[in-house]
């Protein structure tokens, strides 16, 4: 088997592990998190620190380079530029996270624990980026 | 503000923080990839030829997530306490805005800021701010 594929699966399940270990995971510690007007619970700027801290490291690592350690190319976002459908896209993105207090990651590991209220926010969600494309696919169409 | 000290789990959310952090760093420096959740879910729905098999392992590591922490004990506390009409709103939301956004809190928050992206940093920020608002307007506003 490619060790690519190898990587990314325990890359998948180190990421999941983390969201268990921090927190994150738990909707009721997410939106406690959010609630900064009311009883806050700040557990979850360690998660975002701990986190950066570790990234950081590794991004200052690969600067420069064209190629990963394993050869791969480096596939890193090049835009500069604010536009609106980032700025619009991240504040609805917080409406639905504040919604509910589940963000993408801790919505699939949730989902692995078979809770039915987590498959139905990951099956909502998946027709929330399968809307995305429809919509982009027929704006494509209409342009050319 | 006050702060909820009797739920603050500085250590376990630096901790499990890290661990994200190291998937992250995993993953740019061996597969040269950004562990964008949204993103490498997303890429999946309109598959293109080569570009499945890594983004499917990686979801499917985060999904047994919760299976391979059970050996080691009881999973960590996940309260939903949003109902099923609340949670389809909120995944539809987070599925579409996170696409537009081209990102969430793992690409943008953990990995963007990491590697200093004036567009990461921008989307983090408005999608924080959303997320304090809603909570606040759910549980100041409407008492929920």
């Amino acid at each position: 088997m490619n060790k690519h594929f190898v990587s990314a699966f325990v890359t998948g399940l180190i990421f999941g592990i983390g969201l268990l270990v921090s927190g994150m995971a738990n909707p009721d510690k997410v939106l406690s998190f959010l609630d900064i007007t009311g009883n806050w619970d700040p557990s979850l700027m360690l998660v975002m620190g701990g986190a950066i801290a570790v990234g950081v490291v590794a991004f200052t690592l690969i600067k420069g380079r064209t190629h990963s350690l394993w050869g791969e190319p480096l596939r890193l976002p090049t835009r500069q530029d604010l536009d609106s459908r980032l700025i619009m896209g991240s504040l609805g993105f917080g409406i639905g996270w504040g919604l509910a207090g589940f963000c993408p990651g801790p919505a699939l590991v949730a989902f692995g624990t078979g809770a039915p209220k987590a498959i139905v926010f990951v099956v909502a969600m998946v027709a929330g980026m399968a809307m995305y494309e429809l919509i982009e696919k027929s704006r494509n169409k209409t342009i050319s | 503000m006050t702060i909820d000290w009797t739920s603050f789990t500085p250590w376990a959310s630096l901790s499990g923080g890290m661990l994200i952090g190291v998937a992250a760093a995993m993953f740019i420096l061996l597969n040269g990839r950004i562990a964008g959740i949204s993103g490498i879910l997303g890429g999946l729905l309109i598959p293109k030829k080569g570009d499945v098999g890594w983004r499917a392992l990686f979801v499917a590591g985060m999904v047994l997530a919760p299976t391979a922490w059970l050996p080691t004990g009881p999973l960590p506390e996940m309260q939903i306490d949003a109902g099923y009409p609340l949670l389809i709103i909120a995944g539809l939301i987070v599925g579409i805005s996170t696409r537009y956004g081209s990102g969430c809190t793992s690409g943008h928050g953990v990995c963007g800021i990491s590697r200093l992206s004036p567009r990461s940093i921008v989307a983090t920020l408005a999608f924080m701010f959303t997320g304090f608002v809603t909570v606040y307007i759910m549980r100041q506003v409407f008492g929920l």
